[in-house]
């Protein structure tokens, strides 16, 4: 049993953050989300030249060869830095699934290129009336030829708007809901048929409706099995937790670090606030919370490659304390900071927004209490 | 960074279990602290694990300890656990033994290390006194010097099973003309020095678990005062962080939510088990997360102080949590077993069948048993002011 980083771990650790200290300030967030084109390619050519890009991914396709460790790291950083670029949905779900499931040919094409910055993908699973229920699919995916033909719509598709492919789960077979008859797609975001509704996020991220109205897709570009990718899907998803979990438990930190600071240092009643001790324990809590929920982050993390109903409970009980914790941590954060605690000047609202959004992202609280109480 | 344990340690996991199957007797397994009614009860185990040389592994092995890894430990704490061993009494092994081998002179170890290992002397802790609650600082039994004695007068109280105590280590005050913390000695006393009273205190469950002890003009030499007079206060607070592993109970409570979960599996809620009810499944799923969690904080504490640091803050949560934890399980086994929680597990005879299912038997008792959890040990509301000015600087 061992919890210590490994040295290139340390390494990589420390070259994320003073990269982000340097080059990603509460400012450029700002900027960046609220300016065109909502991301900055070139913050996502300074990842790729630090090898963040290909943390995760084989040596053999560019990577450094790195596994769950690596992303949490990487996430962790960007979570305490609001970094907006869409890493998990290319990095972790979209080289994380051609890794998993692609052919030889998928992963040459485009691992590589993930890993050198040159693509940018993005994960289309949710839609309209499925909730939090992946496999509750309307989208359609039907075989003509040597190619399917999809029809149907997705929801709130997070950096879409920057993607060069989308990975699309469909229903290739079975009726709505069923477990059987999933299929996982890699689309060019540019086919002829897709249409997309852009919008902002209310965390400053980028994402897009989109309709598929009879886009065909070539055959070669299914990913895995035909008609029974929900084990597939439900293996990335909760990869992507254990990721976005990193990234909440960095803005946590921020918010529970700020809040504590900021109390030492504004004064009532002649004393700092920090003296009271209503508000030392309310302190106390967050602080406890994000203990908790660096541990969850850990076991999540460590436990992903266990057998598959092992890994389905670390990833619905992590999900259910960063979800929690995110509740806690970000509404006393605000209730502390008092009147400033709800302007949008200071940092710490748009980290509340965020790990919020995190709660919300791959299924809620309630979603992932009862997913993991029907595991047994 | 992995989760998975050595060849050896797994042989040690082997070594440890087979252990426990072989001599723990079917009649201590599963028994807690409140239906061992004797002392020897008590012993019985004790003194299987000190003739293996186990019954110590946190004390160095020059002293008696084992010399085994932090990981070894953690297997070891686990397999009791497992195996529903009862409990060890902490007052000589976790707490005035640490306290003697560390502050202790050489006569001291020598008199008493040996005899708290074999379980000879049974020790009690008089620290809390009527008026020195969470302000323990505040305590008053007064100790003045006479020639090569301390005569010691005052109360201590909430001292768990005194009235099996051969000795009792104390906070008293030598000097009460400087700050509080300042004039505190420490004092080991024998119970059968004349002066001394012990008078039960029933706590809720209708248990003798805590007592009162006075003391009357007691005479104690003053060989038996540990380190430097007024200088108690840093040798108690040593004891208070001194090894918080096991504090947290992980192992404990996951034997604990197996057992509601069987109850929950076996009632029925219009003929579905109440563990299938969304409701219940619900509070299970909820604390046995929480358990995860606590039980991860406890190893990332464990494998920072395998690597030589000091465990970290997150070591300050394991109280908090934990007791948490334990009185929500007994809290959630209380709501479990339903009607059956009115009968008194005291209302019977030792050769009577006490009424409704076995399970049920005893679950209130626990469960007010346990709101002790949070108030002792340092409260949990001052584990919190603990937290906020050492890890938070507030």
């Amino acid at each position: 049993m061992d919890f210590a980083y490994s040295e290139e771990q340390n390494l990589l650790r420390n070259s994320v953050v003073r990269l982000l200290a340097d080059n990603y300030s509460f400012e450029t967030f700002k900027k960046v989300s609220r300016g065109e084109p909502g991301w900055r390619p070139e913050s996502w050519k300074q990842f790729a030249e630090l090898g963040l890009l290909g943390a995760p991914l084989p040596e053999a396709y560019g990577g450094l060869g790195g596994g769950p460790v690596e992303t949490m790291v990487v996430m962790e950083a960007f979570g305490r830095a609001l970094v907006v670029e869409p890493y998990v949905p290319t990095v972790v779900v979209g080289g994380g699934i051609l890794q998993s499931a692609g052919s030889e040919a998928h992963k040459q094409e485009w691992l590589p290129k993930i890993a050198a910055g040159d693509a940018v993908l993005a994960f289309a699973f949710a839609e309209p009336q499925g909730r939090y229920n992946l496999a509750d699919l309307a989208v359609t995916a039907k075989k003509q030829g040597s190619a399917y033909v999809l029809n149907g719509q997705k929801s709130v598709v997070i950096g879409a708007p920057f993607a060069h492919a989308l990975i699309v789960t469909a229903r290739t077979a079975g009726a709505r809901r069923e477990e059987k008859g999933l299929s996982v797609f890699l689309v060019n975001r540019r086919a002829r048929g897709i249409s997309t509704r852009d919008f902002p996020t209310v965390d400053g991220l980028r994402a897009s409706e989109i309709t598929f109205e009879n886009v065909e897709v070539p055959a070669d570009n299914l990913v895995g099995t035909p008609d029974d990718a929900l084990p597939l899907i439900e293996q990335i998803v909760d990869e992507a937790i254990a990721a976005h979990c990193a990234e909440a438990l960095g803005a946590m930190r921020m918010l529970q670090e700020s809040t504590v600071e900021f109390s030492k240092t504004r004064k009532q009643f002649g004393v700092p606030i920090g003296k009271f001790q209503a508000l030392q324990h309310r302190m106390v809590d967050m602080f406890m919370q994000v203990e908790q929920s660096a541990s969850m982050t850990l076991m999540v993390t460590l436990k992903l490659g266990d057998s598959e109903s092992a890994r389905k409970k670390a990833a619905s009980a992590a999900k259910v304390q960063i979800g929690k914790a995110a509740r806690f941590v970000g509404q006393n954060a605000v209730q502390i900071h008092g009147g400033m605690g709800m302007t949008d000047e200071l940092a710490l609202g748009h980290y509340f927004k965020r790990v919020t959004m995190i709660d919300t992202l791959y299924g809620n609280v309630d979603h992932h209490l009862k997913r993991y109480a029907s595991l047994g | 960074m992995d989760l998975t344990f050595s060849r050896e340690e797994e042989a040690f996991r082997e070594r440890v279990r087979s252990f426990i199957a072989e001599h723990l007797p079917a009649r201590l397994k599963g028994r807690t602290r409140r239906d061992l009614a004797t002392k020897e009860d008590y012993l019985d185990w004790h003194r299987t694990l000190y003739r293996k040389g186990w019954v110590a592994p946190l004390w160095p092995k020059e002293y008696g300890g084992t010399d085994w890894s932090v990981t070894e430990r953690y297997i070891f704490n686990e397999e009791c656990a497992r195996a529903e061993t009862p409990p060890l009494i902490p007052f000589g092994l976790a707490m005035v033994g640490p306290v003697i081998y560390t502050f202790g002179n050489a006569a001291q170890k020598q008199k008493f290390l040996p005899r708290i290992l074999s379980g000879d002397d049974w020790w009690c802790q008089g620290y809390s006194e009527p008026g020195a609650g969470s302000d323990l600082a505040s305590l008053k039994t007064r100790a003045v010097r006479d020639g090569d004695h301390y005569v010691v007068n005052g109360q201590k109280t909430w001292t768990t099973l005194a009235q099996f105590a051969d000795w009792i280590f104390c906070l008293v005050r030598t000097d009460p003309s400087v700050k509080p913390q300042q004039g505190i000695t420490f004092l080991l006393v024998d119970m059968k020095t004349p002066g001394i009273t012990v008078k039960p205190i029933i706590v809720l469950d209708g248990v003798r678990e805590v007592n009162e002890v006075f003391f009357d003009d007691v005479m104690v030499p003053i060989e038996n005062r540990v380190g430097e007079e007024n200088q108690g206060w840093t040798y108690a607070k040593f004891l208070l962080v001194h090894e918080r592993s096991g504090i947290a109970g992980v192992a404990r409570s996951k034997k604990a939510i197996e057992r509601l979960r069987e109850i929950a599996a076996a009632e029925q809620v219009d003929g579905t088990p109440l563990i299938e009810t969304d409701e219940f499944a619900r509070k299970v799923a909820e604390v046995e997360i929480d358990l995860t969690a606590l039980e991860f904080t406890e190893l990332r504490t464990l494998a920072a102080e395998a690597r030589g640091g000091h465990a970290g803050p997150e070591s300050s949560i394991l109280k908090i949590k934990g007791t948490e934890i334990q009185q929500r399980i007994t809290e959630l086994t209380l709501e479990a077993v339903g009607y059956y929680a009115y009968p008194d597990a005291h209302g019977f005879g030792d050769n009577e069948y006490p009424v409704g299912p076995e399970d049920s038997v005893g679950t209130a008792g626990v469960y007010f048993n346990m709101r002790k959890a949070s108030i002792y040990g340092g409260s949990n509301e001052i584990q919190r002011n603990i937290i906020a000015k050492a890890v938070l600087g507030l």
